[in-house]
């Protein structure tokens, strides 16, 4: 199977929305809840420090939004104006946009069935006035579905840097995520690499380290070598993270000597040389 | 009409839904570990699996390698557990390698899902558990909708504290 393209005029449609992004980061998963969204907050909250970028996060999971609560947006709507929809902004730099605005209470499911949610997902790209922005990161549901095609197809008409995908160090995750590994490959979108989250704990009193998912096919480390994928890094378990989820709090800013924001900030740092280094070998060819 | 309704799952007793908003809370474990509990009670037990993107059920069963066959009434089931008393049925038996994905939208998804429904031959059981994805989209909508003939217990639904 190929890349899924467009029709010529919605194509163009979205490269004219889309000139002004620099750099696209997919973040995925074959499992759910294993740390999407909270990584997709972190990376956004990382690259925004730098208050000469200009950060968007667009959540794509319909059914599940959970970006608007770990950015502490719960209950903000989406305004209009001239120009499209307004993202709602958490910092200057740091744009954000989710079904969950949408909604009249945070209850209300959506039971949409797949072209229905294609549809929204058009709309985000090509309504909303993002602007000029430096990074766009893109949190998806799990799986390798509608979403998942439509955000490749839409997004055809810009760029895309690469996919991050998370997974935990257990073989009933990275069994799914092996299978989104493929679909990057099928749809030829790059992989920047693979981050294992819940990856041990240590715990705060005795200091002792406990594998609470046993990594007992070896983890994604076997996995990224098996595949021959870059493995970004190891987050490990720290029950401050769901916290500061919970509470819409940038877990960065409220634990920044825990070991987990030392490899968030790392596997940052990493996707930010990766989508630079991109950068300028392209301006070299041109 | 009656005609059009398979039988198939008329020797089911009760059907049970094991639901979720949210991915990765257990559903799937729960799945498993209930039927296995149910069959140490001595109930006829059967495991529907369709999270088409995600199916982990065989794996927690230990059958990952295991094929599905055809018979005149539809696919037989693969019969897990140390007696054999637990029949399960997942899109997992039909890849040909286990790290293929399915990417499928939904009008595919739903297709599959009414067949697996319709088509399996599930024989007498007390009760077929139904493991579905994270969500409330294709799969969900598809899954309710062709069991609505028949005798859907009701749903569990899963979560974790957070």
């Amino acid at each position: 199977a190929d890349a899924p393209v467009s029709p010529p005029a919605e194509a163009a449609e979205l490269r004219a929305r889309l000139r002004a992004v620099r750099h696209t980061v997919l973040v995925l998963s074959g499992k759910g809840g294993v740390g999407k969204s909270t990584f997709s907050a972190a990376l956004a909250h990382g690259l925004a420090a730098d208050e000469d970028k200009q950060v968007a996060l667009l959540d794509i999971d319909i059914c599940g939004p959970s970006i608007p609560k770990m950015m502490g947006l719960e209950g903000e709507q989406v305004h209009q104006s001239g120009s499209g929809w307004s993202p709602v902004y958490v910092e200057e730099n740091l744009g954000v946009m989710s079904v969950g605005f949408l909604l009249s209470s945070p209850d209300d499911a959506v039971i949409w069935r797949g072209p229905k949610k294609n549809g929204l997902i058009k709309q985000f790209l090509r309504d909303v006035d993002w602007g000029e922005i430096d990074y766009l990161i893109v949190d998806t549901p799990p799986g390798t579905s509608d979403e998942h095609l439509s955000i490749v197809q839409y997004l055809s008409a810009t760029h895309i840097d690469g996919a991050v995908i998370v997974t935990t160090p257990q073989e009933i995750s990275l069994q799914d995520v092996r299978k989104e590994i493929n679909f990057c490959h099928k749809v030829k979108l790059p992989i920047i690499g693979v981050v294992e989250n819940m990856s041990g704990f240590v715990c705060p009193k005795c200091k002792k380290e406990s594998q609470i998912f046993p990594p007992t096919t070896g983890g994604a480390e076997k996995m990224c070598q098996n595949l021959n994928v870059s493995l970004l890094g190891k987050v490990p378990l720290d029950p401050q993270i769901g916290k500061s989820c919970d509470r819409g709090q940038s877990f960065l800013s409220e634990a920044p000597e825990s070991p987990a924001t030392l490899s968030y900030r790392n596997i940052i740092q990493r996707i930010q040389e990766y989508c630079e280094q991109r950068h300028s070998r392209e301006e070299k060819s041109i | 009409s009656l005609t059009e309704r398979s039988t198939n799952l008329l020797g089911v007793r009760n059907i049970l839904l094991v639901l979720s908003g949210k991915g990765g809370v257990g559903k799937s474990t729960i799945c498993t570990e209930l039927a296995l509990a149910l069959r140490h009670c001595g109930h006829r037990v059967g495991i529907l699996d369709v999270d088409l993107c995600g199916p982990s059920i065989p794996r927690m069963l230990r059958v990952q390698d295991r094929a599905v066959h055809q018979c005149d009434s539809g696919w037989v089931p693969v019969f897990v557990g140390q007696d054999r008393g637990i029949a399960l049925m997942s899109i997992g038996f039909l890849l040909e390698q286990p790290d293929d994905a399915v990417v499928w939208r939904g009008p595919k998804k739903n297709a599959l899902i009414k067949q697996f429904v319709t088509d399996v031959a599930w024989g007498d059981l007390d009760f077929l558990i139904v493991d579905t994805p994270p969500g409330t989209s294709d799969e969900h909508i598809s899954t309710v909708e062709a069991l609505r003939h028949y005798k859907l217990l009701g749903a569990i639904l899963v979560t974790t504290p957070q």
